[in-house]
């Protein structure tokens, strides 16, 4: 029995961590969301993108780790920054969902270009840091490292945010986006600064999760969605409704996939999403 | 003028018989098949109700039908009506919430989403019964004879011509009753403009529900059919979000607005699939999907009515004659 | 007026036969009008006929298509709308269009984005809080909050906040209560009193007339007629079609 509670305690902090990772994966989404009101389904896409930066760098050039990491991060930045320019904003006049079905899209282009450039052999980076140890309990390293950057990130999200001048536009383009020009601001390059930031993101999660996980094409599908129904739970666009989402959605898939099989950690979660959506349409974090 | 899509459809309906070989049959088949799941689709929506969640009523329809039939020894003409049922409580149990909650738009998608991952990761977690991501093959039937009745098992392809061709047929007929009842007025201005639609009297929750159960019935008949004829599923072929959003991609590719659009758009991206198959060879087994990716976002982008929706739009620019004769 | 003797009178604000309107539809024809630096004008008319649409013409957010616009002389035919602010006209839009979800102080902030402007930033907020005590109070309340006539304190001062010497006003009285009205147009008169440059747009014509040296009377997107306020005030056409007198 008292092992038991050991290993039940291992996997609620091994969730709280896994929620680190999530809420992590959540930031990018919810900004541009939040922002230019576009959900980028090809999210976790750029993701992919950004581990198979981050192994080329590494592995095949041979980088320092740290600098291919950030050469994938800037990588993605471009990217997303792309994403909006080249797809984004020729359909930011149709109908919302069109601009859902475009980056559906680019999700279908990505895996399928990734596919074609690097084939559908696993590759990993090779770098397998040691799990810390305390008493009886261990811990994923990578995972404790998502977890305080995700904390970080959120935290230099919300002064730069709150803070700068580009932040407080950010902010205020969300809501008004017809006047800006009336500030001096151009709309057009808030939402290019804005897709590269969500972009740069999705390459910070990209440098975490190549510390955990195999890359293939298809890698995006395994935590896309849970990506997005982490934040349409916390609100679309509210970054600290996000957050505690993702902490919630972490201790499902960790406590359930504990007792039962990880699917059914994932399955009880994502039933828990739907039952959510239906008490609480506007996210937990919601206000009305 | 009048007979065109009659003599059209003869045509279809005979060219197996003129000795056609197996494998443009067998395309014939698929293309069929999807356009029926598609169309399936496309009567939810073209009427704003985007659903990525449709993979969960396809995997319904493959596995609910195999499992009872491998497990059991429930026949598949039996198993099927349990799977429609199936799909028919889990359709209303997503959808009565969602419309009577108004969650619309971007929100709906993605509740759908979560319910098509949540089929596919059940056919995961209960790999015991399903085989799990290895998938699964009917017990076959076809021990003495080249068919089986029972198992709903036919080697022959010309069977399974003749069924998925009637129920594509049966698939536009629905199509087109749903068109044109007054479920569709009502349901273009709900898609516009909700709070009005409320407001001149019609019960905006139960029209949607009733197109929501059209579309997730056909779909589970579609995902029973293609089981039975394939005698093979996984759980990522009939479920999650990868089969969901590509059967929105392949009605938005063939055109969401036009009855042929969703056939178009399998037969599209089926024939795209295998010329680049056959141009390249299997080295290269992603470059049809990466052809077909890019050409979706420039679809989006330039041609939002899709491949069949845009022809016709251009066909009616020139010629002021309406061209519903196309319409078979 | 002759044409030379119209170009060396050194106007800020000149509008050269402009013409302007949105997809298939005209809402102002060959209007031309100029406002002299210290100047305060008001363009006056009945709903509908085309002043908001002539003071976002003037931002740029609508496209000119004949006729030109001159700041200081300079045409704006290629300058973008977010640029027109670095120029130094900016606007107060029709309905105020605060930022509703961020604070007073935020809202201000947004004023002043201009990277030309951000240096004296502090510098201002200071001389908008001195005009509008009341913002001072509110600083941190989200703006959604704020009354009618706070709000139109707050938009009138984040456009403030770039420093402008042009400031266009639009219906400022639109939406407030009577008492609030007089106080916003005591402040439009003190704003003019600091020396800006104010092209105030309204359907309020006897209170605007008050306060403003010039107006222009729009009518269905053309200029109908044009004087000093006294003038115009005292003007049977102006009487008898819009003070009901």
């Amino acid at each position: 029995m008292q092992i038991f509670d050991i290993f039940l305690l291992e996997a609620v902090l091994n969730g709280l961590l896994l929620g680190g990772l999530l809420a992590l994966l959540s930031l990018g989404l919810n900004l541009v969301f939040g922002v230019i009101d576009v959900v980028w389904i090809c999210y976790a896409e750029l993701i992919m993108i950004g581990m198979y930066a981050i192994y080329y760098f590494y592995v095949v050039f041979g980088w320092p780790l740290l600098l291919a990491m950030a050469a994938g991060v800037l990588l993605v930045a471009v990217a997303g920054a792309a994403l909006h320019q080249f797809v984004i904003r020729p359909v930011l006049g149709a109908e919302p969902i069109n601009q859902l079905l475009v980056t559906g899209g680019v999700l279908f282009f990505l895996q399928a270009a990734a596919t074609l450039a690097f084939g559908i052999e696993f590759k990993n980076i090779g770098v397998r840091l040691p799990p810390i140890v305390v008493g009886d309990i261990s811990f994923s390293m990578p995972r404790l490292i998502a977890f305080g950057v995700a904390l970080a990130g959120m935290l230099a999200m919300y002064v730069f945010l709150k803070r700068t001048y580009l932040g407080t536009a950010i902010r205020a383009i969300s809501q008004d986006r017809g006047i800006m020009p009336l500030m001096g601001v151009n709309p057009n390059r808030i939402f290019i600064f804005t897709s590269a930031l969500g972009g740069g993101l999705a390459g910070l999660a990209a440098c975490l999760l190549v510390l955990q996980y195999d890359i293939h094409p298809a890698i995006g599908l395994s935590f896309g969605p849970i990506t997005f129904l982490i934040c349409v739970l916390g609100g679309l666009g509210n970054m600290v409704g996000g957050f505690v989402a993702a902490f919630i959605f972490a201790q499902f898939i960790s406590v359930g996939g504990f007792f039962l099989a990880v699917e059914w950690g994932y399955v009880i979660a994502f039933v828990f999403f739907i039952a959510m959506m239906f008490w609480r349409p506007q996210g937990i974090w919601g206000g009305k | 003028m009048r007979a065109l899509p009659w003599i059209l459809l003869a045509a279809l309906a005979l060219a197996p018989l003129m000795g056609m070989g197996n494998y443009p049959l067998h395309m014939l088949i698929q293309v069929l098949l999807w356009g029926f799941v598609y169309t399936g689709w496309s009567v939810m929506g073209r009427l704003g109700l985007v659903s990525f969640g449709h993979g969960a009523f396809l995997g319904i329809g493959a596995y609910v039908v195999v499992m009872l039939w491998n497990s059991y020894g429930i026949s598949p003409w039996i198993g099927l009506p349990i799977a429609l049922v199936l799909a028919a409580v889990v359709a209303l149990l997503i959808g009565y919430p969602c419309f009577r909650f108004k969650i619309v738009g971007h929100y709906f998608a993605l509740v759908t989403l979560a319910l098509s991952e949540i089929a596919r990761l059940l056919i995961v977690a209960l790999r015991d019964h399903t085989g799990g991501s290895l998938g699964v093959t009917p017990k076959t039937d076809l021990t003495e004879s080249s068919y089986s009745l029972v198992a709903m098992q036919f080697s022959n392809k010309l069977v399974w011509f003749y069924i998925v061709l009637a129920v594509w047929l049966a698939g536009l007929w629905v199509w087109k009753k749903v068109d044109q009842s007054m479920a569709r007025l009502a349901l273009e201005a709900i898609s516009q403009e909700e709070d009005a639609a409320g407001s001149i009297g019609i019960n905006v929750t139960r029209l949607k529900l009733g197109i929501t159960l059209i579309s997730a019935l056909m779909t589970c008949v579609g995902g029973a059919l293609y089981a039975q004829y394939q005698a093979y599923v996984n759980p990522d072929s009939v479920a999650g979000i990868g089969i969901s959003l590509q059967m929105v991609f392949g009605v938005i590719a063939g055109g969401m607005y036009v009855r042929l659009g969703p056939t178009v758009g399998a037969a599209f991206t089926l024939l795209l699939a295998e010329s680049l198959r056959l141009m390249f060879g299997n080295s290269l087994h992603a470059l049809d999907s990466t052809i077909y990716g890019l050409m979706l976002i420039l679809f989006i982008i330039f041609m939002p009515k899709g491949i069949l929706g845009g022809a016709l739009e251009a066909i009616r620019r020139k010629k002021p004659m309406p061209v519903s004769a196309q319409n078979a | 007026m002759n044409a030379v003797a119209a170009k060396s009178s050194g106007a800020m604000l000149r509008l050269e036969d402009v013409s302007a309107g949105y997809a298939g539809f005209q809402a102002l024809f060959n209007v031309s009008l100029e406002i002299r630096p210290g100047e305060s004008i008001a363009v006056i008319g009945p709903n509908g006929a085309g002043k908001t649409t002539l003071l976002r013409t003037i931002s740029k957010l609508i496209g000119v298509t004949s006729g030109d616009i001159l700041m200081e002389g300079r045409s704006l035919k290629d300058v973008p709308a977010h640029e027109v602010i670095a120029l130094g006209i900016a606007q107060v839009p029709e309905g105020r269009r605060l930022f509703a979800r961020l604070s007073v102080e935020e809202n201000l902030k947004m004023g002043a984005f201009l990277p030309a402007a951000r240096p004296r930033h502090s510098e201002r907020l200071k001389f908008v809080y001195s005009l509008f005590p009341r913002l001072q109070e509110r600083s941190a309340q989200i703006a959604g909050t704020l009354s009618g006539g706070e709000q139109q304190m707050c938009a009138i001062g984040r456009a403030l906040m770039s420093g402008p010497k042009l400031l266009l006003l639009d219906e400022p009285s639109a939406g407030l209560a009577p008492v609030v009205v007089q106080s916003i147009f005591d402040l439009v008169r003190r704003i003019c009193a600091e020396g800006y440059t104010v092209l105030i747009v309204e359907q309020n014509i006897r209170q605007v007339l008050k306060v403003v040296d010039r107006a222009y009377l729009l009518e269905t997107g053309r200029i109908k007629s044009s004087g000093a306020s006294a003038e115009l005030l005292a003007s049977d056409e102006i009487r008898r079609a819009y003070l009901g007198i």
